[in-house]
């Protein structure tokens, strides 16, 4: 064709209007691949040094006290004789012998109590402990808190009234009496349990550390509770929601879409924040001496002992107290890592 | 604000109604009694001493001399302890540990808010760290830990401070040191974040932005805003510390009534157990109301209803 050198005639040939393949498709695309609301935050997560810190000393106190009992060669009520009130790392008189004819003696790390009981093993078997309840007791209190708050959220009117001024009532109460008159009712009952066949287990697990699990339950729902609903109420509110229900969703899809996604992250900030609460009540309790029965040690019960002999073996005290603030500590920073990466807008 | 003042206490009587209801049941539920750990006690005189408590009568109508007793303003005589009164055990213990909780509060107050300003103004220096450090270990240590590390450290090794009884100054430092340990970490933390929070505001680059100095855009424009959670930590904290906290008095033998309450529980004193009971429960309702006044003063947007 003859061209027209004023023309602004574009030179087109019949290729040009060929569909185009999936490469060319794919490189219009702009988004880039949609990142989950997990995916986001662990990546957050793992980014914070301090959290990841946290969550590496949690994992080896874990393995410390759960695995590492197994095969210590010492037991945590073994009374070994002549070994009374060991310095850490000193040997009794008739290890020394031993080793002296050749034998390996494992050494006492932290020492020994006034019972001639190692105390490395102890102080495991006391964080064991402690660990249990912070984790069992903050699992209740999560399963109670949510379903409470969020049924009293949904429900709404009078149903919310009645909930929320029960809640109000639990929270009047001094816990400390509730603790200490639960702890002592719920004696009586558990024994009778634990005679029953089928029921051994309560023996084995010990039943104040049953009565302190539904003491726990009993008691610390209600701000887990006052959490859930807060949120569910206000997310009940937000515009996504009703523009999701304005595009036609169903109220399954926004509570598992919408509610349930937002309100996680509270929830697994709240929770693991509620560990070291948890902790903190078991040792409390474990030094009023009303925690984890004998022989069983908690880090409560081992510092509570120790207080006696405070002047001439302060060791005894420090260990325990240096393990239990390390795990609270660490748990903290875990729930605050967590909260930064999950839930940014809640900070306190 | 009258018609909330009345709201507010016909609201606090029914909550102090039924805390006091559920602890009487609750309590009269738990196994053993008040006179069942004596030695040498004859059935006969166990059933005498029960019935001149009133104890041998129907639960339902103890219940019912109990209120009617406690509103004409009688709490009874401690079960325990012979010829003393309910009343005046609260009177004698609860001042007490007022005296080292209300210090020690203060203490909390007076360190915790300037360094949770400072923090938040130096945002990211090494004080802020500092101080964030410092306030992140201190909510981790339970207070039993503080207390015994306190005592070794002072009274046992570097015999510095008296470590029994409440009778000079200097036997105040440590129970106080103690007791205020924990909310002075809490309220730097929870002052930092909300300082943060506040100064990132719209309305603090409008007060820059016309000229204010910097004193006055802190003190009357940050400070009034950024307070409000610590005044709602505080209100609660306030009366939880006045009460005595049982392991600090347990272990310096402070004779207070956070001490006594246990002794209560662990030795069934029903009726100390019912009147220490209410009194924190009031005592804790009071706190809320103040700290809602508090917050209206403060922050004069909020309504009252």
């Amino acid at each position: 064709m003859k061209e027209n050198p004023l023309s602004f005639q574009l030179k087109l040939n019949p290729d040009d209007f060929l569909p185009a393949s999936e490469e060319e498709k794919e490189s219009l695309v702009v988004m880039r691949e949609s990142v989950s609301f997990w995916k986001d935050g662990m990546r957050r997560l793992v980014k914070n040094k301090v959290a990841m810190a946290s969550l590496a000393i949690i994992i080896i106190i874990m393995i410390f006290s759960f695995i590492v009992p197994a095969f210590y060669p010492y037991s945590y009520k073994t009374q070994i004789k002549g070994a009374n009130n060991l310095a850490p790392m000193q040997y009794s008189a008739a290890e020394q012998e031993a080793i002296a004819a050749g034998e390996k003696v494992f050494p006492h790390i932290f020492g020994t109590d006034k019972m001639g009981r190692d105390y490395a093993i102890r102080v495991m078997l006391g964080s064991r402990v402690s660990l249990l309840v912070g984790l069992v007791a903050t699992a209740i209190v999560l399963l109670i808190g949510a379903t409470y708050g969020s049924i009293a959220a949904f429900a709404g009117g009078w149903v919310d009234l009645v909930m929320m001024r029960l809640v109000d009532i639990i929270y009047t109460i001094p816990d400390i009496l509730l603790i200490v008159l639960l702890s002592f009712a719920l004696e009586d009952p558990l024994e009778k349990l634990a005679a029953l066949p089928g029921f051994a287990w309560v023996g084995i697990v010990g039943k104040n550390l049953i009565s302190i699990f539904i003491v726990f339950a009993l008691l610390y729902w209600v701000g887990m509770a006052r959490m859930v609903r807060s949120q569910i109420l206000m997310l009940k509110e937000s515009e996504y929601v009703t523009a999701a229900r304005a595009l036609g969703a169903k109220s399954g899809r926004i509570i598992k879409k919408h509610l349930l996604t937002n309100c996680i992250g509270t929830l697994i900030v709240t929770t693991t924040l509620q560990i070291p609460s948890a902790i903190f009540t078991e040792s409390f309790l474990s030094f009023l001496g009303m925690g984890v029965a004998v022989p069983m040690p908690s880090l409560g019960s081992l510092a509570s002992e120790a207080i006696n002999g405070i002047n001439t073996y302060p060791y005894l005290l420090f260990i325990p107290a240096a393990v239990i603030s390390l795990i609270i500590l660490s748990f903290n920073l875990l729930g605050d890592g967590l909260r930064d990466a999950f839930d940014p807008k809640l900070k306190d | 604000m009258g018609k909330y003042i009345v709201k507010r206490v016909l609201l606090a009587i029914v909550t102090i109604w039924a805390v006091a209801t559920i602890t009487f049941f609750l309590m009269n539920m738990v196994p053993g009694g008040p006179f069942m750990s004596e030695k040498a006690i004859s059935p006969a005189a166990q059933a005498a001493l029960e019935a001149k408590y009133g104890l041998d009568k129907p639960l339902f109508q103890q219940y019912i001399t109990y209120i009617t007793d406690a509103l004409h303003g009688d709490f009874g005589d401690s079960l325990r302890q012979r010829g003393r009164t309910v009343a005046s055990i609260i009177g004698t213990k609860f001042p007490v540990s007022a005296k080292v909780g209300g210090i020690s509060v203060l203490v909390a107050l007076c360190i915790g808010i300037p360094l949770g300003c400072i923090a938040a103004y130096r945002r990211g220096k090494f004080i802020d760290n500092f101080i964030s450090v410092v306030s992140t270990c201190g909510i981790a240590v339970p207070s039993f830990v503080i207390c015994t590390v306190l005592m070794y450290a002072f009274g046992v090794k570097l015999k510095w401070l008296p470590i029994l009884g409440l009778t000079g100054w200097k036997n105040y430092i440590m129970p106080v040191a103690a007791l205020a340990f924990y909310p002075t970490a809490y309220i730097m933390r929870l002052m930092r974040s909300s300082m943060l929070d506040v100064l990132g505001q719209d309305y603090m680059r409008t007060a820059k932005a016309k000229g204010l100095s910097q004193k006055v855009s802190l003190f009357k424009h940050a400070l009034r805003n950024a307070i409000l959670p610590v005044i709602t930590y505080v209100g609660p904290m306030l009366a939880y510390t006045l009460t005595g906290s049982f392991i600090v008095e347990k272990i310096f033998t402070i004779p207070g009534l956070g001490g006594e309450f246990i002794g209560a529980i662990t030795s069934r004193d029903y009726t100390l157990i019912m009147g220490t009971t209410i009194f924190l429960a009031t005592l804790l309702i009071i706190m809320n109301v103040i700290v809602d006044i508090v917050y209206k003063i403060v922050d004069p947007r909020i309504k009252l209803k």
